[in-house]
């Protein structure tokens, strides 16, 4: 039973930590569109709870009148997210990705580490004092497939 | 989706139910914090037999109240870790850092032995 399932959802909304879980909630329902194991569904769920915590933490310095779009491209087998912020930027892209590297000592600085670890590629484009913008890209695997529910 | 929490023995009990993420990471540090200096608990358990998700929020969370309860010489140790879970733990280090048991009874347990330890 293979489906072919060609989508594309594009949420924007303020930069509140309630609307991460909306936006991972929101992904995990298009990409139960197409034939995924319940672990990819996880995996997919916490990459893009990190990268949408980043625009509300870092993007926006916990100010809630930002605005993050999140874009989700189903092709096929191919799982494409942007999230975008219009935030302060990342002047160090490559330190920001570095694992245990936080700004807050409450914090893990393990975002990144997850959504590398979770995705097949992480792209992060940014600039400073205009926002970031981070691609996410997962080919769901056909192996083992255990059709999620949702 | 809630915390709960109680305490014996020197020991708060931290019951987390439903997702760990950025919201409930700022609410659950606060409840914590504040409970264990009210009961004036050295030791912390937490239960995530019902947490259905956790991103690295709930982590700093975790690794924050470990480096609180250290501090105080007390001892934490989480029990109820999903496959899931336990696979976000691997990938933290978590996992070298404090015991991850799987009931309540089996964290009792080794808080007790190592209580006796350090007598």
């Amino acid at each position: 039973m293979d489906k072919i399932v060609n989508n594309r959802i594009k949420l924007e909304f303020p930069s509140k930590g309630e609307n991460v879980a909306l936006a991972r909630i929101t992904i995990a329902a298009l990409v139960s569109q197409q034939e995924l194991t319940l672990n990819d569904l996880e995996e997919i769920k916490v990459a893009v709870s990190e990268a949408v915590s980043n625009a509300v933490i870092h993007g926006y310095r916990h100010q809630s009148d930002g605005l993050v779009t999140v874009i989700g491209i189903l092709q096929g087998e191919k799982l494409i997210i942007e999230i975008i912020d219009e935030g302060v930027g990342i002047p160090d892209i490559e330190k920001a990705m570095e694992p245990a590297f936080s700004t807050d000592p409450e914090r893990t600085g393990l975002g990144f580490v997850f959504m590398q670890s979770f995705m097949d590629e992480v792209k992060v484009e940014s600039k400073v004092n205009k926002g970031t913008k981070v691609t996410l890209v997962k080919v769901l695997s056909n192996e083992n497939k255990n059709i999620a529910v949702s | 989706m809630a915390l709960i929490l109680n305490s014996k023995k020197n020991t708060l009990i931290a019951h987390i139910s439903g997702d760990f993420d950025l919201v409930k990471a700022n609410q659950y540090r606060e409840q914590i914090d504040r409970n264990l200096a009210e009961t004036m608990s050295q030791n912390l358990l937490l239960d995530l037999a019902k947490t259905t998700f956790i991103d690295s929020s709930g982590l700093g969370v975790i690794m924050g109240r470990y480096r609180k309860v250290k501090a105080n010489h007390g001892q934490m140790i989480i029990y109820g870790v999903s496959p899931r879970i336990r696979k976000i733990f691997e990938l933290s280090g978590i996992l070298s850092l404090m015991p991850v048991c799987s009931s309540e009874e089996a964290a009792w347990k080794i808080l007790e032995e190592n209580t006796r330890k350090e007598a």
